[in-house]
């Protein structure tokens, strides 16, 4: 099947600038090369930390962003240096759902007038006139379409946000990327959106990129999940791939923060990895896998190496040296890469005395792991040569 | 999207939830549909500030003061003599101070008259408040224009753009105003641009006013303009499509006419002030022409024979700028609830 979006090695690297001459002296690397498609009528799901460049990625392929490097197709069609007017036809099929149902609604326009402007900017003229389709959208999305020139101060959260999913599907997008469609909304509200949201694809046939840092709700909307780590994808596969065997160790350690409702039942076994410090600076990420830092399986490979993204069983994509539930895998790319990765790696690593890096090296030993676990994961791994 | 692992229904639980209870195409409602009208923020704006006492005293005492200024000739010919007209009579010839008590106010001079010449108080009151109030609003109204297109091409454009305007702004702000009008008022000729002597004086009055006051507008135009081009709302209309000028007009400019309307009627007292002041100084309109503060300036003379003379121009600037400043408290309270209180 043709992807409807292809995104190729996306970078945003924000300039940090100093001085009175605004020399550029750094970049925040907020999303720095990702590479995913997503496929029509399917769900993907973006989960990460806050800070792992989630929401930029949203507004790069949307293009409310530019990118630094790198390429967003959308049906064939390279879109990631288009200006406005030459996006303008295409921000019909592609939309966008914002986070913050009280900044995303100007609150000097009724809701007749917010819902119509999409038909206004883009010259549309629905059957039956503006004002019907307008009704008809609010109606769609659960709402009074009587309160057409109502203010949205008048509404609640879930309201205003039932107006912005209005607005975002005005014009029958075939994308609709949602930058955490929900995290502003109390619990018993965000159930009803998620599943509108979910009636609304089966309805209109609509292809969604969410973006949340909320498990139980990627894990209710998503056909596929990409699990992102300081701007890059660590793994991407489909929910229950993802959710029953995850094989990156952030995503193991993701998926065990995920809260039970009654922790007696959780069994004998109480398996939560607690991830010790923060978020490295986006500014001057880790060298080799960013994870490293905080990865209990970490090895001085890790640290030199940047591990690539490769399917490592059927649909799962997974970036890392030392990948979690690996046994069984027996896809010969997959120990190729490993063997090679561990043949190559002591020949850098041995006459370099790590220290000399001071910044990597001090998070790394700040937060070293339990000294026992590395070891394990390496003589595991040692046989395969 | 695959099944559900939460079994909500999502219709039943919305429609009663959100308080639409007639959700999705119950056609029965649509006969009383016109009645749902939505309560703009300006009409919600208009029922707080109707609520407020003092904003609405100092609102009357605008409004009179406006219909003063604009049917000046008309009160003067019911109530006065005319501003310029000398009435030697009313003059001790010995000591050059009205003849009556308390400055000469008699039912014919309601205000009583000028010493030395005896020209009617309450007539050059009167047409003062021509000048007062025709250069401040004039002033204001240039400076908030200039303000604003300024402060939203630096808040919106940003990078060097705003740091050169910014700058420029810094500069106005520390320039010493007052010595330049001086100076500027005293090269100034006497008939320029087809303009007469007073002509000349107002425009330069207006024009040095008005560009001397742009920045504090230009300032938090610029702020507020900052704040809002990374609000959501902009980002959406960037996503259907939205151009440049399009944001500008229909997304930032609603948002930005509170703050700018706030500042323009807090200005005008500030601009009678300093009209007052220029005009105090001799750098105002000239002498024939009536205007408070020049008459305060003549007052100082004869201050200890004839007080009323400099207490009455005085109140007339007092009462003025305390009426325009409670009206803009009571705007600016109305239009922002939270700031301020």
């Amino acid at each position: 099947m043709e992807p409807l979006l292809k995104v190729n090695g996306l970078k945003k690297h924000f300039p940090i600038k100093k001085g009175l001459l605004q020399r550029q002296t750094g970049a925040v690397k907020a999303v720095d090369g990702l590479d995913f498609e997503v496929y029509p009528g399917e769900t993907l799901g973006v989960v990460g930390e806050s800070g792992c460049g989630k929401s930029t990625m949203g507004r790069l392929i949307t293009r409310l962003l530019e990118p630094t490097d790198g390429t967003v197709e959308f049906q064939g069609t390279d879109i990631s240096h288009l200006g406005v007017s030459g996006m303008r036809p295409l921000r019909r099929d592609i939309q966008m759902i914002f986070q913050d149902p009280y900044g995303s609604l100007n609150p000097r326009h009724t809701v007749g007038t917010i819902v119509s402007a999409p038909f206004k900017l883009q010259g549309v003229e629905p059957e039956g006139g503006v004002k019907k389709e307008v009704q008809r959208l609010l109606g769609l999305v659960g709402l009074n379409p009587e309160h057409y020139n109502r203010y949205p101060h008048e509404f609640s959260g879930g309201q205003r946000q039932r107006i912005g999913i209005a607005r975002a599907l005005a014009l029958k997008p075939k994308l609709v990327v949602a930058d955490e469609p929900v995290s502003a909304l109390d619990v018993s509200i965000q159930a009803q959106v998620v599943n509108l949201l979910d009636d609304l694809q089966q309805e209109l046939g609509l292809t969604y990129v969410i973006i949340a840092h909320d498990l139980s709700v990627i894990r209710h909307v998503s056909d596929r999940i990409a699990v992102m780590y300081l701007g890059k994808i660590v793994e991407l596969a489909d929910r229950k791939s993802l959710y029953e065997s995850p094989m990156h160790p952030y995503t193991r350690a993701l998926m065990s923060a995920v809260p039970i409702p009654d922790p007696r039942r959780r069994g004998a076994k109480s398996d939560r990895i607690l991830l010790k410090g923060d978020v490295p600076s986006p500014i001057a990420p880790p060298p080799g896998c960013r994870f490293h830092t905080r990865c209990w399986k970490a090895t001085d490979l890790c640290k030199t190496q940047e591990p690539p993204l490769l399917e490592l069983r059927p649909g799962q994509r997974v970036a890392c040296h030392h990948p979690e539930n690996a046994e069984g895998v027996t896809i010969p790319a997959a120990r190729e890469s490993v063997d090679v990765t561990i043949t190559k790696a002591p020949q850098p690593t041995e006459p370099k005395p790590e220290p000399s890096k001071p910044e990597a090296a001090e998070p790394a030993e700040a937060e070293a792991p339990t000294p026992a676990e590395p070891e394990a994961a390496a003589e595991g791994d040692a046989p395969k040569e | 999207m695959t099944a559900p692992l939460h079994e909500t229904s999502a219709g039943e639980a919305t429609a009663t939830v959100d308080g639409a209870p007639d959700a999705p195409g119950t056609p029965d409602n649509s006969g009383a549909s016109k009645a749902i009208e939505g309560r703009s923020p300006w009409k919600i704006a208009w029922t707080r500030l109707k609520r407020d006492k003092l904003a609405l005293a100092g609102a009357f005492v605008v409004v009179f003061l406006i219909l003063v200024a604009i049917f000046a000739p008309v009160i003067v010919g019911l109530l006065g003599h005319p501003p310029d007209e000398f009435h030697e009579d009313q003059i001790d010839p010995l000591f050059g101070t009205p003849i009556g008590s308390w400055g000469g106010v008699s039912s014919d001079f309601l205000f009583g008259v000028e010493p030395v010449n005896g020209r009617d108080v309450f007539s050059r009151i009167v047409y003062g408040a021509r000048i007062s109030l025709l250069v401040a609003f004039l002033a204001a109204v240039f400076a908030v224009f200039l303000g604003t297109v300024l402060g939203v091409i630096a808040g919106y454009f940003g990078g060097w753009v705003d740091a050169a305007l910014s700058r420029v702004m810094d500069v106005m702000l520390a320039f010493p105003q007052l010595l330049f009008t001086i100076a500027l008022v005293s090269v100034l000729p006497n008939e320029f641009l087809g303009l007469d002597g007073s002509g000349v004086r107002i425009a330069a009055l207006v024009l040095v006013i008005g560009f001397f006051g742009w920045p504090y507008v230009g300032r938090i135009v610029r702020g507020q303009t900052l704040s809002l081009r990374n609000r959501e709302y902009v980002e959406a209309a960037q996503s259907l499509g939205a151009g440049r000028f399009y944001i500008l007009r229909r997304e930032l400019l609603p948002n930005l006419l509170a703050p700018i309307m706030v500042y323009a009627t807090l200005m005008i007292p500030t601009n009678i002030l300093t009209e007052a002041a220029l005009s105090f100084l001799g750098a105002g309109v000239k002498p024939p022409t009536a205007s408070w503060g020049q008459m305060l300036s003549t007052a100082i003379t004869t201050y200890e024979s004839d007080p009323l003379f400099m207490v009455i121009p005085g109140l007339a600037i007092f009462i003025t700028v305390l009426a325009f400043n409670l009206f803009g408290d009571g705007v600016r309270d109305a239009l922002d609830p939270k700031g301020s209180r």
